[in-house]
């Protein structure tokens, strides 16, 4: 068993990381996205015209879960479950692991709050459509810790692959 | 780096040139008008609301006709036509259509007037239709529908709920009555819900079996007629093919007038113009003969219209410098950065006393766009777009045409630092080259190989960049702090609110880079010298912000304690600087996203089914990967001028520039000016 588990367990962790990184940045997305998109729809049963606007904020939401695939895919074409075949050892998984979890949760938290915020800028829009650019903004900001989790996570796993 | 000059403008003028004056003010579109009120013994305001409110109406009543055109013959709008903007028409045949409004407006009410009619009569066949249907189970009844009886029997015509067969109604009749001897049932028709029945007895047990009837659940139907029901029903298809042919006569009337499409769209233009021209009478002020009213001009337009208004109309027109706080803003940019203006629009205008970082933050914005859509592909596709946008549609509106530019530039910054970055649709060229035919494609720089470097594969020095990029960016927003200070002779300012920092950031920064630590990140390690030179700077800086940051308060305590938290502010540069990792990082996500597409597609092989998904997934991918990056990029390059470099001079505030103009829906009128 452990040596089955001492060939194979890097493999698995690293794809563990992967699935994380997808799996819980997307389930912040969904969330996201969903809230905004009600409240977007809300919006156009009113007024169809801004249908181009409220889709905007409907969408910022949506790149956690992309920055998610970003890192599951880093990681899986390193360990090679994409492409060419690699040897792992049971620490690089884990370190592939490791390396997926800040943008796994800071997707995760992230994206459900921007779509909070998304839905009261779509509110905003709503009243003040010219206002626009700086309901834009605030959303924008809860992004920020999402990209600097993306970042952490893909400057980690040029690391491990360096290694 | 430019507001326009302005001036307040005053014009005198006699009361009959007024319809004149504001005609030419409206066209021209270069001043805007304030509120002026004087009421006293000579002047008075004249209440315009009756007219306004009629104009109001006419211009609905041209919108309504126009709705109706479209219902019965549909314009054809092209996919792109919402950036087509209004049609100008030259002053002739401006003057010829005003000739006409009159007829054009007669037109507009009799196709509202076709409209009304068509829908009355709609109305109409849905009654009869309705009519029809009550009439229908009651077709095999020969005799009206009224019909009581003869001399010596009395008829019943009514229906029972449910299906019922005589048997069962006359078994009913029976178990109420049991004397009812002679009453014929005839069932007329029946359904799951009704049984339409004729029932006929004879004239003595008409009472009896009246009362009978009711305890079984007889009704008499809603429906009354003096006619037999076929002959009826053949009375109601005629109404109905009657309205039919009326309202075909009224979609033909309209139909027939769908040349006059342009004229309403005219007409509609004319009295929204004509409403809002009326409107303005409420700013200015009149005695019986003469006005008076004031506003705001920009300097390089106001000679020509002082000239034009003493010679057509001899008014008095006064001009004088204004730079109060309430004077409007507006800017004056070059080409390449004025597409700036609206992003800067939608922060604030700036106030008076601050300079128009416009030009600055042009150059910014688009190299930070293009930093993080970094790719030649994407950049082409965005750039041609909004290139061949421009050429097509000459007309654009003014706001949409200068967004359109603006991607224009940052398009063209992204193809740059694409090539530089060797990004081109992600490594596209490489996958179809090794998929396809099977070769390593020879190293065509920019395309598969980087100009300079590929962030991809040296993360750190792409991080080292953004952040240098990041301190210019941040130091020159401080720059345009201290040019603020010194043109407001605040000389004091620049001393403590920009050079100190400028003094504690640079050496920080110098004395970082000269220790090992950072060494091993930033690939490279300045002299141990500099960190002195560096410590030194710093603490400069640090005193000057400690004593002098909370100069306002006269409580040499208090100041010290607002020094204090002006020196904390230390930490406000820190996240600046890092906030600008989001360069690398949207950068990266850009390049591997697209990588990510190609690889997909590229998993079927070289076959030709291979080519195909290739074709599906290239095509879907990278449309949906330039979706989401250009807003990604949009927002944050939006983000990092609104919060990282006007935070540290901008304040805004300012009021935008609105003429009194001509603000019609389809058309504009060239003048010759």
């Amino acid at each position: 068993m452990s040596e089955f588990f001492a060939n194979n367990g890097g493999l698995f962790f690293a794809l563990l990381g992967a699935a994380f990184a997808t799996f819980f940045a997307g389930i912040g997305s969904a969330i996201g996205v969903g809230k905004a998109g009600i409240a977007a729809a809300g919006v156009l049963s009113e007024d169809p015209s801004k249908f181009g606007k409220v889709l905007i904020f409907q969408l910022l939401p949506a790149t956690q879960g992309i920055y998610g695939l970003l890192v599951a895919f880093l990681i899986m074409s390193n360990v090679g479950i994409i492409g060419e075949p690699v040897e792992i050892t049971v620490l690089q998984g884990l370190l592939y692991f490791a390396a997926a979890l800040p943008i796994a949760f800071s997707g995760l938290f992230s994206a459900i709050h921007q779509g909070n915020c998304s839905v009261a800028a779509i509110g905003t829009v709503a009243k003040k459509e010219d206002q626009m650019g700086k309901a834009l903004i605030l959303p924008a900001m809860v992004e920020t810790y999402a990209i600097l989790a993306l970042l952490i996570s893909i400057l980690a796993i040029f690391g491990i692959a360096a290694m | 780096m430019a507001m326009l000059q302005m001036q307040r403008i005053n014009i005198y003028a006699l009361l009959k040139h007024c319809k004149g004056i504001l005609e030419t003010l409206q066209r021209r579109g270069v001043v805007e008008i304030e509120n002026l009120d004087i009421r006293d013994s000579v002047f008075f305001k004249e209440d315009t609301g009756a007219m306004q409110a009629q104009y109001t109406r006419s211009a609905n009543v041209a919108r309504s006709a126009l709705e109706v055109l479209d219902e019965y013959d549909k314009e054809k709008k092209g996919l792109l036509s919402s950036f087509k903007g209004r049609t100008p028409i030259s002053r002739q045949e401006y003057d010829r259509l005003v000739d006409s409004t009159q007829d054009i407006l007669k037109t507009a009410y009799d196709i509202v007037a076709y409209k009304k009619n068509i829908e009355q009569n709609e109305a109409e066949i849905i009654k009869y239709e309705s009519q029809l249907e009550a009439v229908k189970p009651w077709l095999s009844l020969d005799v009206p529908m009224n019909f009581s009886g003869t001399f010596s029997t009395k008829a019943f015509i009514g229906k029972f709920a449910g299906k019922k067969t005589s048997g069962d109604i006359l078994k009913s009749i029976a178990a109420v009555n049991p004397d009812i001897e002679r009453v014929e049932v005839d069932v007329i028709f029946s359904d799951e819900n009704q049984t339409c029945v004729f029932i006929l007895c004879s004239n003595i047990e008409e009472e009896p079996l009246s009362d009978a009837l009711r305890k079984t659940g007889f009704e008499y139907p809603a429906y009354q007629s003096p006619n037999i029901p076929a002959q009826r029903q053949k009375e109601i298809i005629r109404h109905i093919n009657n309205r039919k042919g009326r309202i075909l006569e009224n979609v033909n009337n309209i139909k027939a007038l769908v040349s006059y499409r342009s004229k309403l769209k005219f007409l509609e233009d004319y009295y929204v113009m004509k409403a809002e021209r009326y409107k303005a009478y409420d700013e200015l002020s009149m005695s019986n003969n003469t006005f008076v009213m004031t506003g705001y001009i920009p300097a390089n337009e106001s000679q020509k219209l002082k000239t034009y208004l003493e010679e057509h109309f001899d008014a008095e027109v006064e001009l004088e410098a204004s730079d109060t706080k309430d004077t409007p803003i507006k800017l004056k940019n070059n080409k390449f950065s004025e597409p700036v203006e609206s992003v800067l629009a939608t922060y604030s205008y700036p106030d008076r006393k601050e300079a128009d970082p416009t030009a600055i933050m042009a150059i910014f914005y688009y190299i930070f766009f293009g930093m993080m859509f970094s790719d030649a592909g994407y950049g082409l596709v965005m750039a041609l777009a909004c290139g061949f946008m421009l050429l097509k549609f000459k007309n654009m509106e003014a706001g949409l045409k200068k967004s359109v530019k603006m991607f224009f530039w940052c398009g063209v910054s992204t193809t740059i630092w694409g090539l530089l970055f060797g990004s081109f649709f992600g490594d596209a060229v490489s996958v179809i080259s090794n998929t396809f035919f099977g070769v390593t494609p020879p190293n065509i720089p920019g395309l598969v190989v980087p100009i300079w470097f590929n962030p991809v594969n040296d993360p750190m020095r792409m991080l080292m960049f953004s952040f240098a990029l990041g301190i210019i960016h941040l130091f020159t927003g401080l720059a345009i702090c201290a040019y603020n200070n010194i043109k407001n002779k605040d000389y004091l300012a620049v001393l403590y609110d920009v050079i100190s920092w400028y003094l504690l950031v640079g050496g920080a920064i110098l004395a970082l880079l000269s220790l090992e630590m950072m060494g091993n990140i930033a690939g490279f390690t300045l002299p141990p010298v500099f960190l002195k030179i560096g410590g030194i700077m710093a603490g400069v800086g640090a005193v000057i912000v400690l004593f002098f940051s909370g100069r306002e308060s006269k409580n040499p305590i208090k100041r010290l304690l607002k020094g204090m938290y002006g020196l904390y502010g230390a930490t406000g540069y820190l996240s600046d600087i890092l906030s600008y990792s989001r360069l690398l990082a949207l950068g990266l996500a850009t390049g591997v996203i697209a990588q990510v597409f190609n690889q997909i597609g590229s998993m079927m092989g070289s076959s030709v089914f291979g080519i195909i998904i290739f074709c599906l997934i290239f095509f879907i991918g990278h449309l949906l990967n330039i979706g989401i990056n250009a807003l990604g990029a949009y927002v944050h390059t939006n983000r990092l001028q609104f919060v990282e470099f006007f935070g540290k001079f901008y304040k805004g505030g300012g009021r935008e520039f609105k003429p009194f103009k001509i603000n019609t829906k389809h058309y504009t009128v060239k003048e010759e000016i």
